[in-house]
């Protein structure tokens, strides 16, 4: 009895707690990383879409690394990568059925993403580095906390670009009206920053988030 | 058991195999009704958007069944049918392949406060994809009232803006004909267009904006052909 105590694991022991916390800032994957960088930058000039991206990872994340955990011994090692990728493809073809079936707009904005999550590097690196050798339970907390450390990013940007880009969140007009620059009555002086609109603006601003968080968090500096 | 023997990576792999195809087709088959009206209700909108009336998703069918009084469908400038599901069902993809009198394709005829409106289809190429849309004429066959585009993957802020009021606010007022004579849009370089036959295209989009001139002269000609015996 008191050995099988000590080998049983509580569910949400210090080690599993990790699991959850670390992909959060310690070992993000966007930030420290850097994985996942496409998806990041395409979907992030409005908020919405990127929130259902970051649903539509976790689910695919978690959902497949419990399967592939559970598989894991009987994954014969030479075509575990290709069960890997069928196991993700299924996945992702499910979400986007269930997007076109009962989040329509959303999957149209999404439109080609939904399928890149495929290719999604941190979903394929969780799968081999993590579910393949851990228990279901383990894989599924790892599968959520580096979902949440994605999603975390990919709203973060997304925010400050739909913001600063369009002047609204979720669609709706945050910027007052009133503030911008009126040419026939000359009055207002705001102006949305286009540059956001583009690619190019959300990979700066991941940078500045990962400068923000080497300079609170000194553990990711690299000597040298 | 030894899970690296060939017999066994087969039998593994052919086991998963059917598992996912059976998965993967039972949720597809199951799902199919309601993506498919999601479709139906977007083409409704645009239809409608064309000639100005916005309506959301789950209130197009009742509107489009309001405003929309004929669906003819045309061969050549004849009519060919009056079923409202014939034309409605057409599938431009496939029609547009045909030379453009040989086609057989819908005539949306719109009845808005008081006003008959005609509301053209139109398919055709742009960079990556196909690009669509909608022209909606007044009475005459002749003066736009308002158009909108549609694309599968046209590159954002560049071929994609086709889709934005920047592009599309140029059509309302435009002609098709001059004196009973068929002369299309043309979409020329952004800030050349003059008169009542041009608009200006997208620049760095000038692919698309290319395609879309294309299909509105390949598309409107079977129709102004129909519009001369008016």
């Amino acid at each position: 009895m008191s050995t099988e105590v000590k080998t049983k694991e509580s569910l949400f022991s210090k080690k599993n707690q990790q699991l959850l916390k670390d992909p959060f800032d310690d070992n993000n994957p966007i930030t420290v990383q850097v994985l996942g960088i496409c998806s990041a930058l395409a979907i992030t000039v409005k908020l919405e879409p990127a929130i259902v991206m970051s649903l539509s990872v976790m689910f695919v994340l978690a959902a497949g690394n419990v399967i592939i955990s559970l598989i894991r011994n009987l994954i014969p090692n030479r075509i575990r990568i290709i069960v890997q990728l069928v196991v993700v493809a299924s996945l992702v073809i499910l979400v986007d059925q269930f997007l076109k079936a009962f989040a329509y707009d959303v999957s149209k904005q999404l439109s080609v993403f939904v399928g890149l999550i495929i290719t999604n590097c941190i979903i394929m690196g969780r799968f081999e580095a993590f579910a393949l050798g851990n228990g279901p339970w383990k894989a599924f907390l790892d599968g959520i906390g580096n979902s949440i450390g994605y999603g975390v990013i990919l709203i973060a940007v997304a925010f400050v670009r739909e913001l600063l880009g369009s002047g609204q969140l979720m669609g709706a007009q945050i910027i007052p009206l009133s503030w911008y620059i009126n040419p026939d009555t000359g009055t207002g002086f705001y102006a949305n920053n286009g540059f956001f609109l583009f690619p190019p603006m959300a990979l700066i601003v991941v940078g500045m988030i990962i400068w923000a968080q080497r300079a609170k968090n000194t553990k990711l500096i690299e000597e040298n | 058991m030894n899970v690296n023997s060939n017999a066994y990576t087969y039998t593994f792999a052919t086991v998963m195999v059917v598992l996912v195809a059976v998965l993967l087709a039972g949720t597809s088959l199951g799902l199919k009704s309601k993506q498919e009206s999601n479709v139906k209700q977007e083409k409704m909108q645009s239809i409608l958007a064309s000639v100005g009336v916005e309506v959301d998703r789950s209130g197009a069918q009742a509107t489009y069944d309001e405003v929309i009084k004929e669906v003819l469908t045309i061969r050549g400038g004849e009519v060919l049918s009056t079923d409202r599901e014939t034309g409605f069902n057409v599938d431009m993809a496939g029609a547009v392949k045909a030379e453009n009198m040989d086609r057989e394709v819908p005539l949306y005829v719109a009845k808005k406060d008081g006003e008959n409106y005609y509301i053209i289809p139109l398919r055709g190429k742009g960079l990556w994809g196909p690009v669509w849309g909608f022209v909606s004429l007044e009475s005459d066959g002749n003066t736009v009232v308002g158009a909108n585009f549609g694309h599968k993957s046209e590159t954002p802020g560049l071929g994609a803006e086709i889709t934005t009021p920047m592009f599309t606010d140029q059509f309302p007022g435009k002609k098709i004909s001059e004196a009973g004579i068929f002369q299309s849009i043309s979409v020329v370089k952004q800030g050349t267009s003059a008169g009542d036959y041009m608009v200006d295209g997208i620049s760095g989009g000038t692919i698309t904006s290319n395609g879309v001139h294309d299909m509105l002269a390949d598309c409107l000609a079977p129709y102004a052909e129909y519009f001369k015996n008016i």
